[in-house]
């Protein structure tokens, strides 16, 4: 599976910006880090904002601020403002109707519903936890990258 | 801050007792059974009896250094139940080729001390007790759409193993 690049930023910019939740981040800031543009990301923020995840913050520099639950809110919360997950698409597949149609989907539907347990299991706060074990992993790497 | 408390009370044999604000976690005794019955029927909306007694006699009593029950007890007077949660682990070895592992086969809390801390402090325990047996890995299985267990034990940075569960109805 693969994630929307708008679903892959925001979950990125939810990670940085819950890291600090106290600092605003401006979007050329976030965008830097993950090498995107402002244009991209200022929309996707749009949308974080729109959903109550992130605060945008007025003033000189104007950045945004997080204002949601690392520790409640999951992947499957943000990614769905952005995409539907293939389960959720009712547009009929070819052959669908016939019995090697049912059997297919019986196979996959358990590749969706895996994916569904998974990314509405895993919050933003675990995923930093995850993001931290990378780091103490390849400490060299991301001290490169940063 | 929590305590953790490294000499167990002297009734009681783990060796690591994690103690709350109000709660400590303790291997079960005879006297917790009809608690932890009592709580998982709250919990699962299904009353066992039995299957609780004779985990007991299995997890509780026999070959202790390499099965766990675990119960986070009340301490001190108040008005929750005496049993606030539990938990039940397992050093298994070379099923499918599996190198010994901790297994946790069953958790649950009382639903109103849920977001304390208590299953957290009560993976710890087992956790210790798992490498108290020589074991490094952790591993359990969760229904699908048990969101709570998953997001509980995804929480505690676990995540998924070289392993698929397969089942079958029977004919
Ligand atoms: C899963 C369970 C054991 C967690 O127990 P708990 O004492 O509430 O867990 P903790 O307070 O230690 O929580 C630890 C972490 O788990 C995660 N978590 C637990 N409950 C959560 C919830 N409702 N939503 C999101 N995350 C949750 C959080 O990350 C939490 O840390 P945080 O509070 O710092 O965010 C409890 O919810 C439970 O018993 N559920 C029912 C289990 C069941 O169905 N048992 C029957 C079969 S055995």
């Amino acid at each position: 599976m693969k994630l929307h690049v708008s679903s892959r930023l925001a979950i990125f910019a939810l990670l940085e910006l819950a890291a600090r939740p106290e600092q605003q981040l401006s979007v050329a800031e976030i965008g830097e880090k993950y090498g995107v543009s402002s244009h991209h990301l200022a929309k996707v923020m749009h949308v974080l904002g729109r959903a109550g995840l992130v605060r945008s913050a007025r003033g000189a520099g104007g950045g945004y601020q997080f204002s949601g639950n690392a520790r409640r809110m999951t992947l499957l919360d943000v990614i769905l403002l952005f995409e539907t997950l293939e389960s959720q698409n009712h547009d009929p597949a070819v052959g669908e109707l016939s019995e090697e149609g049912h059997a297919l989907r019986e196979v996959m539907s358990e590749i969706d519903d895996i994916i569904r347990a998974t990314l509405g299991s895993i919050t933003i706060a675990t995923l930093h936890k995850l993001v931290r074990r990378q780091r103490e992993r390849r400490p060299r790497r991301t001290a490169a990258a940063s | 801050m929590r305590k953790r408390r490294h000499s167990p009370p002297p009734d009681s044999p783990p060796e690591a007792a994690l103690q709350g604000d109000s709660w400590q976690v303790v291997r079960i005794r005879a006297g917790d059974v009809a608690d932890v019955i009592r709580l998982d029927h709250r919990v699962t909306g299904l009353a066992k009896p039995d299957y609780w007694r004779d985990m007991f006699e299995r997890y509780g009593r026999r070959r202790l250094g390499e099965r766990m029950f675990l119960v986070a007890k009340t301490v001190g007077p108040g008005t929750l139940p005496d049993v606030l949660g539990f938990i039940v682990g397992e050093v298994r070895a070379w099923e499918f080729g599996s190198a010994p592992c901790g297994w946790v086969l069953a958790l649950s809390v009382e639903p109103q001390a849920r977001l304390r801390g208590i299953g957290k402090a009560l993976l710890g325990a087992l956790a210790a007790e798992f490498k108290k047996a020589g074991v490094n890995k952790m591993r359990t299985m969760v229904a699908r759409d048990n969101q709570l267990h998953l997001l509980f034990f995804r929480s505690e940075e676990m995540m998924a193993g070289p392993y698929i569960e397969l089942e079958k109805e029977l004919d």
